[in-house]
């Protein structure tokens, strides 16, 4: 397998200028005739789905829910960034792709970096044409306020509910040409299968939620536009159709898996209550803007937050970090909550959270443009916990939230199977090995609306595709591939739930393959997940008919892929000897516990091949070089 | 503590339906309701029983799947909550508690307590939208939107298409459903140039799509998980009114 990054060579500035014109163009009354399966309907599929028809291709999109208005890219609270600098505080697009570089500890490859931060200034423009009610000043101009990880003013956002708006323009446009006729819209369908022909991609197959109907769609090109892969860990932030079945099933059929192991735990979620839980709930980090966390200064200290005066509280971001404070990436802070908890000066009843305090900024701001700025986000947290966060401090505790891996593409966002694409949080491409605050709806758009748009095009030109049908004997195997794990897990008549045996492999990653990592917690994740696995098999009950909605079969699909994927995740974090942002080997870290990247050995994005079943993946490397960004070790002190 | 439900089964929507009664045990107070119905489902899966049918997905009251009729109340008891927001502290050990799908002419049964919403993807198709094409967009700071103003588009915009209001409607109007987006870009400067086209084929669209007509009786606007406000029915009345005269 040869993994061909197609980077434009010459001056980065330039590289996409150049990129877009060497693409050739797909004459107008010729794209009717090219069919575009867009597997996916959150930020980047509805948007690729819907730009894509604006073209005058063929379009069919896909989504699991019910309407495509309901993927997950709406739970998005704080913002999108975008470099417009209209503050005035030193923005600039260079800005916006060093920062988002370093931010990603050096592990993304500069030139997709650098088109995401220009193209970001024209999402927020299509944007506010789309009629997003973005957050605005007096003076009627769009609002901005500053986002973990940055020190400038250059998030946008609609209140908490920032991923929300851009999906529900996102949806808008794509409606839009669902009324005009150019995209059907097949809603409750689970890919669950891809189709190859003479080593191109040419389709799907696809299982009708509803009827239960194993279905075959035939496209000049797939894109897959299906998130990312959270629930591997069975609790995350994610809703619970998350899943990384589409891409699993991709992987299986030719195309790479890059960087499974770049997870990111996000440090403001609502702490776990108990055992009956199905999700955990994001507190937007919009919040460490006005919050601060702290925790007590004395170990097992069980008075009220209210009771502990000044002076034996630790502001531990704000000490150990003085320039950035509450501020610092992600995987800083949620590794500095963990070591505040392993130090035993956790809060709450589990000992496994610490205080976010509005004390100060109620003082501060005022009781009203608190509520203003994060109202929902404090009701959020009043219905989960029952209690009032206006009146005490929030208790917080790090959980999984988005996936910086995904399948490997090259600068078009095309995998290494010819035709099939992968956009937004199931590709691996711009964010490294950690992702900045308000990034994820930025790349997510920038996928859909401005980069697949063009590199669409130069694919379907170059490439001489011959007609084809779904009665094709590839269609027809993979129909029976689909049909046979459906009756194998119908056929297993066990005794235990497919919940149960997720639960079971999000333990073994959340303890082994979660925060820190380490080889011994690595090699006993991989030597517990195929065990789980193999009991799967044996001894799941799925109830009910395949020909049904079917919600326990579902379900049952995809923690099988899961009890798969586990592994490849735990594999690449253990052959990954360095610590880079999200991914934490605890023996590589500096004397005061921060990464330490090995940038002699692991400079490279590591992209796994399928060798087929029960054969070892085979992990190629594509290097990452620098020429833009001076390499450093991150420093936020 | 333990629940009692009455839930509604259905096996589709052509077979006959019924209130079946199960008890859940080990409920505490810290669950959701959804997560009450994950425990019912697990011990039904373990007997080999077909778990309840129902919609879900974000279980954080953003994505709009949710959507139960719970004790005759759309998403339940608590105010300005989705389904999934309700927590079992709400609820007492040996409670009875009611549970059946948002019923509704426009939301055709699919299975137990799932229903099909897809009418308002269609009424959405039908104008919901401002037609502008990816790369056509103008620098966005030209325009200027106050800032109440904005923020006035922005509590319409809050819908999340969960079809409360639909189901709390004694005539299963989809009103504060299309008030909430027509609202939202009749209050906005992008939404003016199809101002009376838009309104005029939402609301041919939700007629066609089997959803009654508003008779005031202020049940959407309490059932709504986002606090939509009626004054939006009041605007897509006045909307439609100036559409029917102003367009030709």
């Amino acid at each position: 397998m040869k993994l061909e990054s197609k980077v434009p060579s010459g001056p980065i500035e330039k590289s996409w200028d150049k990129h877009r014109f060497e693409l050739k163009l797909v004459n107008p009354a010729n794209k009717r005739k090219f069919k575009v399966l867009v597997v996916g309907t959150g930020l980047a599929g509805s948007a690729a789905a819907a730009s894509c028809a604006e073209l005058g291709y063929q379009v069919e999109s896909f989504c699991v829910q019910d309407s495509a208005r309901r993927a997950h890219s709406i739970a998005a609270q704080g913002g999108i960034n975008a470099a417009k600098n209209y503050p005035n505080d030193g923005d600039s697009i260079w800005r916006l792709f060093y920062d988002t570089v370093k931010g990603g500890d050096f592990r993304a490859r500069e030139a997709n970096v650098y088109r995401l931060a220009q193209v970001s200034n024209s999402i927020i423009d299509q944007c506010v044409a789309q009629g997003v009610p973005f957050a605005r000043e007096y003076g009627g101009t769009l609002s901005n306020r500053s986002f973990g990880g940055a020190q400038v003013s250059r998030t946008f956002y609609a209140r908490g509910q920032t991923g929300q708006q851009l999906l529900l323009g996102a949806y808008s446009a794509l409606m839009r040409q669902v009324g005009a006729g150019t995209v059907k819209l097949h809603t409750r369908r689970e890919m669950l299968d891809l189709v190859v022909i003479d080593g191109v991609a040419r389709g799907i197959i696809v299982r009708d939620l509803v009827t239960g109907k194993v279905e075959r769609h035939w496209g000049d090109a797939v894109l897959l536009c299906t998130g990312g892969y959270g629930n591997v860990f069975y609790l995350s932030t994610n809703a619970n159709s998350c899943n990384v079945t589409a891409t699993w099933r991709a992987y299986k059929r030719g195309a790479a898996f890059a960087n499974p192991c770049f997870t990111q735990i996000h440090p403001t979620c609502v702490p776990v209550s108990g055992d009956h839980q199905s999700k955990l709930t994001l507190m937007s980090e919009s919040l460490r803007n006005d919050g601060r966390v702290w925790v007590p200064l004395k170990k097992g200290d069980k008075r009220k937050p209210q009771d502990i005066p000044e002076a034996e509280r630790d502001y531990y971001l704000e000490r150990k970090y003085p320039a950035f404070g509450n501020l610092v990436p992600r995987d800083i802070a949620s590794r500095a909550a963990k070591q505040m908890t392993d130090d035993g000066r956790g809060v709450g009843n589990t000992g496994l959270s610490v205080y976010l305090d509005f004390a100060d900024a109620i003082h501060r701001i005022g009781l009203d443009k608190v509520k203003e700025k994060y109202g929902n986000l404090f009701d959020m947290y009043h219905h989960i916990t029952d209690e009032n966060p206006y009146e005490q401090p929030m208790r917080i505790y790090p959980a999984v939230h988005y996936t910086m891996g995904g399948l490997w593409v090259d600068y078009n966002l095309m995998t290494t199977v010819p035709g099939l694409f992968c956009l937004g949080e199931a590709n691996f491409s711009d964010h490294g090995a950690n992702r900045l605050g308000a990034s994820a709806l930025m790349q997510g758009l920038a996928d859909g609306y401005f980069v697949v748009p063009y590199t669409i095009g130069g694919y379907l030109t170059g490439n001489k595709l011959p007609k084809v049908t779904t009665d094709h004997q590839a269609f027809v195997e993979a129909e029976t591939d689909v049909n046979a794990r459906t009756k194998a897990l119908l056929g297993a008549k066990g005794k235990k739930t497919p919940a149960a045996f997720h639960r079971d492999l999000g333990r073994v990653m959340w303890d082994n393959v979660g925060m820190g990592r380490n080889a011994k917690g690595l090699q006993s994740a991989l030597s517990q997940i195929p065990e789980i696995r193999a009991e799967f098999w044996k001894n799941v009950t799925v109830t009910g008919e395949g020909s049904d909605f079917n919600q326990v079969l579902e379900r049952a699909g995809r923690v099988a892929d899961f009890l798969e994927f586990g592994e490849l995740l735990a594999k690449d974090a253990l052959v990954r000897e360095e610590s880079c942002g999200g991914h934490f080997r605890e023996e590589h870290q500096t004397p005061d516990g921060e990464a330490k990247r090995d940038d002699e050995k692991f400079q490279h994005v590591a992209a796994w091949e399928y060798k087929g079943e029960g054969k070892a993946a085979e992990r190629h490397t594509e290097p990452l070089t620098f020429e833009n960004v001076h390499i450093a070790q991150r420093n936020y002190a | 503590m333990n629940i009692t439900l009455k839930v509604w089964r259905q096996k589709n929507a052509a077979a006959p339906g019924a209130l079946v009664e199960y008890t859940v045990s080990g409920v505490v107070p810290e669950m959701s309701f959804l997560e009450m119905l994950d425990t019912l489902n697990e011990q039904l899966i373990a007997k080999g029983e077909d778990p309840l049918a129902f919609d879900s997905d974000c279980r954080e009251g953003i994505c709009g799947m949710c959507n139960l009729m719970i004790d005759g109340q759309a998403h339940g008891p608590d105010k300005e909550a989705t389904t999934c927001q309700l927590h079992m502290r709400r609820y007492k050990d040996g409670d009875v508690v009611t549970v059946e799908p948002f019923r509704a002419k426009g939301f055709p049964l699919v299975k137990d307590l799932v229903v099909d919403r897809s009418a308002f993807d269609r009424i959405q198709a039908a104008g919901g939208f401002v037609s502008t094409h990816t790369g056509g967009a103008g620098e966005a700071n030209a325009i200027l939107i106050p800032h109440d103003m904005a923020e006035k588009a922005m509590d319409a915009a809050s819908c999340i298409g969960c079809g409360a209001c639909v189901a709390a409607c004694p005539n299963a109007s989809a009103m504060l459903f299309v008030a909430a987006k027509v609202s939202q870009y009749a209050l906005l400067p992008q939404g003016q140039p199809e101002r009376e086209k838009r309104v005029l084929a939402m609301r041919e669209a939700m007629d066609k799509e089997g959803f009654g007509h508003c008779t005031n009786e202020y049940e959407c606007e309490a059932a709504c998980p986002k606090g939509i406000k009626l004054s939006n029915i009041a605007r897509l009345n006045r909307e439609f009114l100036r559409a029917t005269i102003v367009s030709e």
